[in-house]
């Protein structure tokens, strides 16, 4: 045996076993998992994990979306395609449903994230899942740094975050009392970084709207935010023409693009090493609403 | 399609790179350790404007003159409101030589239990002391708590340099005084290194103010310390998550990616805990005993012609023996005896009590059993003297915090190692059998601690040779 195969594995290897580690325990131990599935590239990098952790055999349980009905047209048909790629059927949660029937109302300033909770919640209870799996990592914002892999949830969906169970060594605990479930994260060691890496290693397609594209934005509230029909410009804002590419891809009237010239999955490795800004401050403008506003939405049963 | 076999990984885009190394942190309440991470973070530009921004705004609406790096890893609210932490919180940052994965681990005293929590995975231990205090109760627990869960690394930070003046006595004579402590408990490899965290002193650039100390900076000593352990471990072990057969179920396009298998596929599927394996090596399926040979190990990327302990793979078996989710395969040199009477040390995480009597969950490797409670043997009084061991008084129960050694009778017997040789399968939970709550974290077999006492159990012996070969 030579000193080279004595190596340990590398970042990447060992992130994509431990990943896939979990979401075989998660199979193996729940009687209804189901995984959050919005097109993003965190939950696409978690649907390639569950085709790698199940192979030879299909993934053995479905995928949902949370449709806030603000979603761009790039991610939503990015979606359909992945999920037939992938093998996995899906099922929608539609946050327009409930405002048509009156069970949810539009807030006043027209973002729609914080209405995903009560559909979300609905889906779970109705399809019967004990386990839910998401693409949350640790590195995104400091509430989730405390969350643990295999997280509880009463049966209001609620988070509890002064009442973890610990969880020790790879043993990951998921016995619970009917009504509650588990999140799951198994992306919670990951990195924007690291997403990204193993995006680039194992050619996984994204959304195109991750790289670089022309685009009509305006510079508001320190964000450029894209002019669309559920954006569009205020009086007296300047509209400007931009090579823009999105970090996150959540509801529209929350997300805003990023200048930039990146074009390949290579080229975001490098524009994401260099950037001083991290990838929710920089685009997400419903994290700005209070100093605890992850901590907040996670409380009531957000991810 | 021909598949190339290959060592780790077929896919050479991830075998490049650099390796993965986990940290916990250990400390008192004031040491610093909230600076020393915020300064790490800080100096490997793994803090990024917004977050720098809104620390140094906090920083200036509490009156500081300067961005108090600790705000870095305040996370919950209450914790911002109390001025301590009170969970283990996780941290990553990066040089291009490794990744770091820090379990920033709570260092108020009743909080024994996120140590042990953030310990349980941690390769290295980055202990803190205050160089105006020295080598304190606390840090002999803490010590007592690495030594315990066989951290293989530990790094002892003697912080606030500055306020001895940079001296290199004061230093020296700490560093004498915790290893002397690390010796009697059975910690081989330590460092101590003198650090200014708010100052920067040896956390990642060398300081020119203790021109008396050449070892290296935190960093680098993070950077350097030996990790091939990692990879060549000790003997197998990988307990099975799931029998892989497909059958003739249909293929997402995705599959065509990967190689094609028969309707007859049969293999193992789970994690590799320890040691390596490699096609042809002959292994025992515990707990039944049957001997058989490993045929293949896939993966969706190709075959492997070598798997080592962190790898998640598939395992096939050249032979039609019986083996199903919770069974362990494992070398045949010394394997595990499977045991239903367990005596283990205890870290006792609950605020419930346990007693004698108590009937509970024991999760091991990726099986679940029944257990009761035999006895409580002691407690461990970590209030003590370095020169000396803690020593294990009586005790008729274990509250939040206590390490105590337990006597477990498993409703159905389990390979479990002795901790103290393989800290995966070495290691156990014990689970609220009623609401399912992680109770406590069980060590089997002997400890560092209890060698020179009369504490060996069955857990330290191995499988004898004769019982339950199988046909091959």
């Amino acid at each position: 045996m030579t000193t080279d195969q004595l190596r340990p594995l590398t970042e990447l290897q060992a992130l994509e076993s431990e990943s896939i580690h979990i979401i075989r325990e998660v199979a193996a131990t729940f009687s209804s998992p189901i995984m959050l599935f919005s097109g993003g590239k965190d939950s696409v990098v978690m649907l390639h994990l569950a085709a790698k952790a199940f192979w030879p055999a299909p993934i053995p349980f479905g995928v949902l979306h949370v449709d806030t009905g603000h979603n761009f047209p790039e991610v939503l048909q990015f979606r359909d395609e992945a999920v037939e790629f992938y093998g996995a059927p899906l099922k929608i949660a539609s946050v327009q449903d409930y405002i048509d029937d009156g069970r949810l109302r539009e807030r006043p300033d027209g973002t729609r994230n914080p209405l995903q909770t009560l559909p979300l919640l609905d889906a779970i209870t109705k399809g019967g899942h004990d386990a839910v799996f998401g693409g949350g990592r640790r590195d995104e914002e400091r509430a989730r740094a405390k969350e643990r892999v295999f997280s509880m949830r009463d049966e209001f969906g609620q988070w509890d975050p002064r009442n973890q169970r610990p969880e020790l060594w790879s043993l990951y605990n998921g016995r619970h009392l009917p009504g509650e479930h588990v999140r799951v994260f198994p992306l919670s060691n990951w990195t924007e970084l690291d997403v990204w890496d193993y995006i680039a290693a194992e050619k996984i397609s994204v959304p195109t709207i991750y790289y670089a594209h022309e685009r009509h934005v305006t510079f508001r509230d320190g964000m450029w935010i894209a002019i669309t029909e559920v954006t569009p410009a205020r009086p007296g804002e300047v509209v400007e023409l931009h090579s823009v590419r999105y970090r996150t891809v959540g509801d529209m009237s929350c997300t805003a693009a990023v200048l930039s010239a990146a074009s390949t999955a290579h080229d975001v490795i490098t524009e994401v090493g260099l950037s001083k800004i991290t990838e929710r401050g920089a685009t997400r403008a419903d994290d700005r609403l209070s100093e605890a506003a992850m901590e907040d939405r996670k409380r009531e049963g957000y991810f | 399609m021909p598949q190339r076999s290959s060592v780790l990984s077929p896919n050479a885009n991830l075998t490049g790179g650099r390796t993965l190394l986990r940290l916990a942190t250990a400390g008192s309440v004031d040491d610093g350790k909230s600076t020393l991470v915020g300064r790490l973070l800080f100096d490997t530009n793994s803090v990024l404007a917004d977050i720098l921004d809104h620390v140094e705004q906090v920083s200036k609406r509490r009156g500081l003159d300067r961005a108090d790096l600790a705000l870095l890893t305040d996370g919950l609210r209450a914790e911002r409101e109390q001025g301590i932490t009170i969970d283990v919180a996780y941290r990553y940052f990066a040089t291009p030589a490794r990744k770091f994965i820090l379990a920033d681990c709570p260092g108020h005293v009743q909080y024994t239990r996120n140590t042990v929590t953030g310990s349980s995975t941690a390769d290295v231990i980055v202990l803190l002391v205050d160089a105006r205090k020295g080598v304190i109760e606390q840090t002999r627990r803490h010590l007592a708590v690495a030594s315990l869960l066989r951290v293989p690394h530990v790094v002892l930070v003697v912080n606030k340099i500055d306020l001895v003046d940079y001296s290199e006595d004061v230093f020296t004579a700490i560093a004498t005084d915790f290893a002397l402590l690390a010796r009697s408990l059975g910690v081989l490899d330590t460092h101590c290194i003198p650090v200014s965290a708010t100052e920067g002193d040896n956390v990642v650039t060398r300081s020119h103010r203790t021109p008396w100390y050449d070892g290296p900076t935190v960093l680098g000593y993070l950077e350097n310390v030996d990790d091939t352990r990692l990879a060549v471990g000790s003997e197998l072990r990988f307990p099975v998550q799931h029998v892989v057969r497909p059958q003739s179920a249909a293929r997402a396009p995705w599959a065509s990616r990967a190689p094609e298998v028969n309707g007859d596929y049969r293999g193992y599927a789970g994690k590799i805990e320890s040691g390596r394996v490699r096609p042809g090596d002959e292994i025992v399926v515990l707990p039944r005993g049957s001997h058989t040979v490993v045929e293949a190990i896939d993966t969706p990327d190709g075959p492997l012609d070598l798997a080592v302990a962190g790898q998640s793979v598939i395992i096939r078996l050249n032979s039609d023996v019986d083996v199903s989710r919770g069974d362990v395969l494992a070398a045949t040199d010394a394997p595990p005896a499977p045991i239903r009477d367990v005596t283990a040390t205890v870290c006792w995480l609950a605020e419930r009590d346990l007693t004698t009597g108590a009937r509970v969950l024991v999760q091991h490797g990726t099986s679940i059993t029944k257990a009761i409670v035999k006895s409580i043997e002691g407690v461990l009084d970590l209030d003590f003297e370095s020169g000396t061991v803690p020593c294990w008084r009586p005790t008729a129960t274990l509250t939040l915090n206590d390490i105590g050694r337990v006597r477990l009778a498993l409703a159905s017997p389990l390979p479990i190692d002795s901790y103290r040789e393989h800290r995966a399968t070495g290691a156990f939970i014990i689970v609220d059998d009623a609401d399912g709550w992680t109770l406590g974290a069980g060590l089997a077999g002997s400890t560092p601690l209890t060698a020179r006492t009369a504490f060996t159990t069955q857990s330290d012996q191995h499988y004898p040779a004769q019982q339950g070969r199988g046909p091959s």
